[in-house]
């Protein structure tokens, strides 16, 4: 197992170097720069001189990348030329928000999608196979944005039982917490519980198919242990893997959803960024996103190795 | 193939899916004469008019009418899809199966660089594109185009690797005939199968993308009757009217539905492996 985690470390490494190549290369084409950002409309060329060789954007490009990516190493992302904070210390502030509805939407689909999609096998053709189906298709049709304007409209603004949005710390205040994020948590999560559910589905009949599962059936294994020892266990295999790639994706999905709710997460200070054509933050969040996407696939990747024993290490 | 169509003819879902694309498409071509406003007119008497015979979807907060918006729309949505599918289909197709048939060093440059693009989760990387090319149709088109190349590029190699060593393709080989013969007359007509079921799922990721750019203020022209832009200005207002937000949002979901409906449809009808799967205790 740890020789294959090596293995699998040397293999995104290249993935990784090409991520800090394009998270550079490509902020740097933005229009403008943080400087002219920063000045405005009036300014001296001796005071934007000053400002690029203080961020050292006066250097040519690939010193740039070089240094950048050495202080990227070391652990340093940069100051924000807007609020003059560390970048990392900027985005650490800000992924307790995009972890929390991260977790709730794949909690939440988790909840939803495994029991419906096993019924849903099980009952194949049947009336519980159809209203999965149709959640299915919705789940994955539905903009996610939509959902979180359509919960606005109905539980806040008609029903006045939640927040409309913003965020309250799960330290300061649980309740508070639960009831600004169940809207953002459940429009977000609602894709992933769609193409969860389809998967649990099509892992259920494959698994349904196998001979081991027309053994023990021959053997008289009751139906209900038949369908969750033998069948789900290892149709959860595939499932787990998905789910774990969904994550990943909700990082990036989690920008507009973050935009609706006014939630102050890692979508929206990338949004930020853009506006403010804060570079630092920018090449920092950008970098920092699909990193931690590289990782998680990573990490699904031993855990799947791990559930299943038929991967070689 | 004639039976995969026959296939898909007998799927009533597929069938409502095409009916409601065909809708949209003369929605698209036809909307000058469809829609019953300029969809641009402001009007102050009819500003957060609710529904009703006059405005059959409301007018929105400057009285302009939510349905001639809505039906415009679909020519955004329509066109920036069809256009950024191309893109994707064109340059993922042509990059996957040069790397699927030669091989080697291509292939592991190829593949290395999709496994760099599809690090970047899509929206995010269509957005800094977009900061890059800033708003407009055409540039939410190249940056669609862009983040859904490696899509289509996986696939073509994958349906690529599995045909390169066929009979046929050896036998071309073995007469003399040319590699780029051989991908365009050999290769490209056996993996049309596969790319003919992710265009058509495409196509919905697409639509959704160009809402979601453009709902965050980044993707068509300000003023254009996107369904995106339309939902994001609905979403300022709705606490005045329901409606601004609700069609436009519904128009994105029938779009992106049947469009999700057919490439099922398709991929029942084209792989047969995926019928008949699994007996229920």
């Amino acid at each position: 197992m740890l020789r294959y985690t090596f293995r699998r470390l040397l293999l995104a490494l290249p993935v990784l170097v090409g991520i800090s190549v394009i998270a550079f290369f490509m902020v740097r084409l933005v229009p403008g720069d943080t400087v002219t950002a920063l000045l405005g409309a009036h300014y001296s060329e001796a005071e934007a001189a000053a400002l690029r060789q203080k961020y050292e954007l006066d250097r040519p490009l690939v010193v740039q990348y070089f240094v950048w990516l050495g202080h990227v190493l070391s652990g340093d992302l940069g100051v924000s030329a807007f609020t003059g904070e560390p970048v990392l210390g900027t985005i650490v502030s800000r992924l307790a928000v995009t972890v929390q509805l991260v977790v709730i939407s794949i909690g939440f689909a988790v909840l939803v999608a495994v029991p419906l999609g096993v019924m849903a096998a099980v009952g194949r053709g049947g009336r519980t196979d159809f209203v999965a189906t149709v959640f299915g298709l919705l789940g994955i049709s539905v903009p996610g944005f939509w959902l979180g304007v359509l919960f606005i409209l109905l539980f806040s603004l008609y029903l006045g039982w939640l927040p409309s949005g913003g965020f309250v710390s799960l330290v300061d205040d649980p309740v508070a917490n639960l009831r600004h994020m169940a809207m953002p948590g459940l429009a977000l999560g609602m894709a992933v519980a769609a193409v969860v559910m389809r998967m649990t589905r099509g892992a259920m009949l494959d698994v349904l198919g196998e001979d081991y599962v027309r053994m023990a059936r021959a053997k008289g294994v009751p139906r209900r242990r038949l369908i969750i020892r033998h069948a789900l266990r290892n149709a959860l295999i595939p499932v787990v893997t998905v789910t774990g790639i969904q994550a990943g994706y909700l990082l990036g999905g989690s920008i507009v959803i973050e935009q609706v709710f006014s939630l102050p997460g890692i979508g929206l200070l990338a949004l930020q960024a853009i506006t403010n054509r804060d570079y630092a933050l920018l090449q920092g969040t950008v970098l920092f996103v699909a990193v931690a996407f590289v990782l998680i696939n990573l990490l699904v990747d031993l855990i799947y190795a791990r559930l299943d024993p038929r991967i070689e290490y | 193939m004639r039976e995969a169509w026959h296939r898909l003819g007998r799927n009533p879902l597929a069938l409502g899916g095409l009916t409601v694309i065909a809708a949209f498409l003369v929605c698209a071509a036809g909307a000058p004469f469809i829609a019953p406003y300029d969809p641009y007119a402001m009007s102050e008497g009819s500003m957060l008019r609710p529904p009703g015979p006059e405005h059959w979807l409301g007018a929105d907060q400057f009285g302009r009418d939510i349905l001639s918006r809505v039906v415009h729309g679909a020519r955004i949505s329509l066109r920036v899809g069809l256009i950024a599918v191309g893109i994707a289909l064109s340059a993922g197709t042509l990059l996957g199966v040069i790397a699927g048939y030669f091989g080697r060093w291509i292939d592991q440059l190829v593949s290395r660089l999709f496994e760099v693009v599809f690090a970047f989760p899509d929206i995010l990387l269509a957005l800094v594109i977009m900061a890059i090319l800033g708003p407009s149709t055409t540039n939410v088109m190249i940056a669609i185009g862009i983040v859904y190349t490696p899509i289509f590029g996986r696939i073509a190699r994958g349906s690529t690797l599995a045909v390169r060593n066929a009979t046929y393709v050896e036998a071309a080989r073995s007469m003399g005939v040319g590699h780029g013969m051989i991908m365009a007359r050999h290769v490209l007509p056996n993996i049309t199968a596969p790319m003919i079921i992710q265009t058509t799922l495409s196509f919905a990721f697409a639509i959704l993308a160009e809402a979601a750019l453009s709902f965050l203020g980044l993707g068509v022209e300000p003023d254009a009757p996107s369904w995106g832009i339309m939902l994001s200005e609905g979403r300022n207002w709705m606490q005045h009217g329901w409606w601004i937000a609700v069609f436009p949002g519904l128009a994105i979901t029938l779009a992106v539905l049947s469009f999700n409906v057919v490439g099922d449809g398709l991929r029942d009808a084209l792989d047969p492996r995926l019928r008949g799967r699994g007996d229920v205790p």
